[in-house]
């Protein structure tokens, strides 16, 4: 038909060709890309021609991305591409034999340790965890100082099974909300037509009512947990908590933070917790830092809040309270939060020692906005803490009766 | 007999960004593009983008520009097949029903004459299916993220074969398949299975030149002085720290608010009088308000100054 065409069918078995290197190219770098992405590219491009670079680039922007975030990595994997594609394949054989000998053994070696361990009761001498880098995570985070390093305890098989165990008991203060959806009930307040006409034509005669009632199934839960110098000693109990929770239900999401927000959602929803804490000790840069609570949770309301709070999720915060910014600004946030999302749990870990004074002024902000406050004396184990929110709500009194036992008043 | 022959789709990229612009949808080469494949390839376009930046205006626009029929759903939580594909009318299956064992019908004549076409309530998806004259329509599926997941699983049926199946009847299949606009304010992620059956676009925010040029089409009347201060009012906003960033819809909406009140030229008074109709949440409000708006006009003024004026 036009120039494009039978140029295209003279060049077509090296355009094939760049296109599916391209598409390999893509898929080291860590996006979700396969055959059938790279074929649709091809019917792309011959749909719009080869006559202008800026059409070329967005013909294959439209098949590839998927996603606002991939759009960096593949505007960067675009240019350097179509400029010289032996330079992205020389780049990425860099960085390939890393991802080839770190990443695919490291389940079945965690798992191994974890047989060798059941085996033998002894406990084996542990190897220290070799760092091992992520493509994608390494190009977004790249530019990221690591400020503190964090490096878990392996978890036991005893603690694994303990942990699934006290997981499946827990039950948060608003277990299930009603949905739109209906599903079959005799006791249904509403009669179910359809059931009804299928149940009549197979009986004939009597037409008896079906009825169904709202399904119930359990909110989205956020939970923001604080991982900074004060709340250090717990965050392991809290990480396994919050990846066995990850793990339990679906619509969890996962955040945490110190001087910096971090949504950790993604690495927790490996199945492997190991594997997974090791993921999360990589991505986050402020481990056993100061706090900046109001900050965090304003960047979590400007950036996030809508993209997770969208379906009325409950939020638990875990947090002490204790504010390097002195609360400025905390109580703004907090009220924002609160007045997004259908409940807001407070989980404290108070300190242990003698004296501890709770009326730090993130404390005083922070209290008057929450629906529930749930401190925790001695948290241990996974277990205490699945108790303490598992325990019977004490409802909307809950932020007087707290205000009222430390003696705090609002102004 | 109307004319059978739809209107013809557009050849290439120039084509499918002149025909957005004849219906006064001002788009950037990349959205023709993705316009363009999503119309040769037969394939759903995925936009996604904050709210008020017109996706949904990119499918009315092409309803009109290709002189489609536009079936529009809206999505919402609990959204369920009786309400987006098809329903039983019951209440005259059961008449139907009396009716037939008054005149002692067998069972499997009854049950063919009430799961027939005449008791079926065609809602939007199926109503897509349907061939139309003119052409296959425009399906726009709004806001997919207010959906629960189940029913995101249940469109890819439809969306990758262009068939829905009543248990009933059997499969219904579309002989052309709709032109198909999925629209996301990502209040969550869509699952990549879906987003994989259609060509992406993140639809932006756009660059003052364009957003110039939209104002110019869509608030006729409004002066080109205080067109250009509302653009670059709104371009600074775009900057700062808000919780809601005004879209393009707010900057027309804000346009013809100051045209309703007689403004030529914006003052910090007529900013603060009107300043609702930019942005939406009272922190944002309280902020801009008074001496920001103020530096924020200084700024604009200074700018515009600055700028060599356009022939």
């Amino acid at each position: 038909m036009n120039a494009t065409a039978s140029a295209a069918s003279d060049g077509d078995g090296r355009l094939l060709a760049n296109l599916m290197h391209f598409g390999r190219a893509l898929r080291a770098a860590g996006l979700p890309v396969g055959p059938g992405k790279v074929i649709d590219a091809v019917a792309a491009v011959r749909a719009v021609g080869i006559t202008d670079r800026r059409d070329f680039y967005w013909t294959l922007h439209a098949v590839f991305v998927n996603r606002p975030d991939q759009r960096l990595i593949f505007d960067q994997a675009f240019h350097v591409f179509w400029r010289n594609p032996e330079l992205l394949k020389k780049m990425l054989s860099l960085v390939l034999p890393q991802l080839n000998i770190d990443a695919p053994p490291e389940p079945g070696s965690e798992m191994a340790r974890r047989l060798a361990e059941a085996l033998n009761p002894n406990p084996e001498t542990r190897e220290s965890a070799e760092t091992e880098i992520e493509f994608d995570a390494a190009m977004t985070f790249s530019d990221r100082e690591q400020l503190r390093g964090m490096d878990f305890e392996k978890m036991s098989l005893d603690e694994l099974a303990r942990a699934k165990a006290a997981i499946a008991r827990m039950r948060l203060p608003i277990e299930d909300v009603p949905t739109r959806r209906y599903g079959r009930d005799p006791r249904g307040a509403r009669a179910d037509m359809r059931a009804t006409m299928r149940a009549a034509l197979r009986s004939g005669g009597l037409i008896e009512l079906k009825r169904k009632s709202p399904r119930r199934r359990p909110p989205p839960l956020v939970v923001l947990c604080d991982i900074s110098g004060s709340m250090s000693r717990y965050s392991r109990v809290f990480l396994h908590f919050m990846h066995s929770i990850t793990n339990d239900r679906d619509r969890v999401f996962t955040f945490v933070f110190g001087t910096r927000l971090t949504n950790i959602t993604r690495y927790l929803r490996y199945r492997d917790v190991d594997l997974a804490l090791d993921r999360v000790a990589e991505a986050v840069a402020d481990w056993s830092g100061g706090t900046r609570i109001g900050h965090c949770l304003g960047e979590f309301n400007r950036l996030w809040s809508r993209r997770v709070l969208g379906q009325g999720a409950v939020v638990l915060l875990i947090t002490d309270g204790l504010d390097r910014d002195a609360g400025t600004g905390l109580a703004h946030e907090m009220d924002r939060l609160h007045r997004s999302c259908r409940q807001l749990i407070w989980l404290n870990p108070l300190l242990r020692y003698e004296g501890f004074e709770p009326r730090s002024l993130g404390m005083k902000a922070m209290l008057p906005h929450v629906d529930e406050f749930r401190p925790v004396h001695n948290l241990e184990s996974l277990e205490t803490l699945i108790d303490v929110i598992s325990a019977a709500a004490h409802r909307h009194t809950a932020a007087a009766q707290a205000q009222a036992s430390y003696g705090m008043r609002e102004e | 007999m109307a004319d059978a022959k739809p209107s013809p789709l557009p050849a290439s990229v120039d084509d499918s960004l002149a025909m957005l612009g004849r219906a006064d949808y001002v788009a950037d080469r990349s959205l023709a593009t993705a316009v363009h494949l999503a119309l040769h390839l037969q394939r759903p376009l995925f936009l996604e983008g904050e709210a008020g930046v017109g996706k949904t205006e990119i499918a009315k626009v092409l309803a009109t520009a290709l002189e489609r029929r536009l079936i529009r759903l809206q999505c919402y939580e609990g959204l369920d097949v009786a309400s987006a594909v098809y329903e039983w009318d019951y209440a005259r299956q059961m008449i139907e029903i009396r009716l037939a064992e008054a005149a002692e019908e067998g069972r499997d004549e009854i049950e063919s004459t009430i799961f027939s076409d005449r008791f079926l309530i065609k809602r939007p998806l199926l109503q897509a299916l349907e061939p139309e004259v003119g052409g296959p329509p425009v399906l726009l599926i709004d806001e997919l993220d207010r959906t629960d997941e189940p029913f995101e699983a249940y469109l890819l049926e439809l969306l990758s074969d262009f068939q829905v199946t009543i248990p009933e009847i059997g499969t219904i299949r579309a002989e052309r398949p709709p032109i198909v606009i999925i629209t996301s304010n990502r209040t969550r992620e869509i699952h990549d299975a879906l987003k994989r059956r259609c060509f992406y676009y993140w639809v932006d925010y756009p660059d003052a030149a364009r957003e110039l040029e939209i104002l110019r089409r869509k608030a006729k009347g409004a002066g080109e002085a205080l067109s250009r201060q509302v653009v670059g009012f709104v371009q600074r906003l775009r900057t700062m720290d808000l919780f809601k960033l005004p879209g393009i819809a707010e900057t027309i909406d804000w346009t013809e608010a100051l045209m309703q009140l007689d403004v030529l030229e914006l003052t910090p008074n007529a900013i603060n009088d009107t300043l609702g109709v930019l942005l939406k949440y009272q922190d944002d409000i309280a902020r801009i308000q008074g001496s920001e708006a103020a530096r924020l006009l200084d700024q604009v003024k200074a700018e515009i100054a600055a700028a060599p004026r356009e022939a």
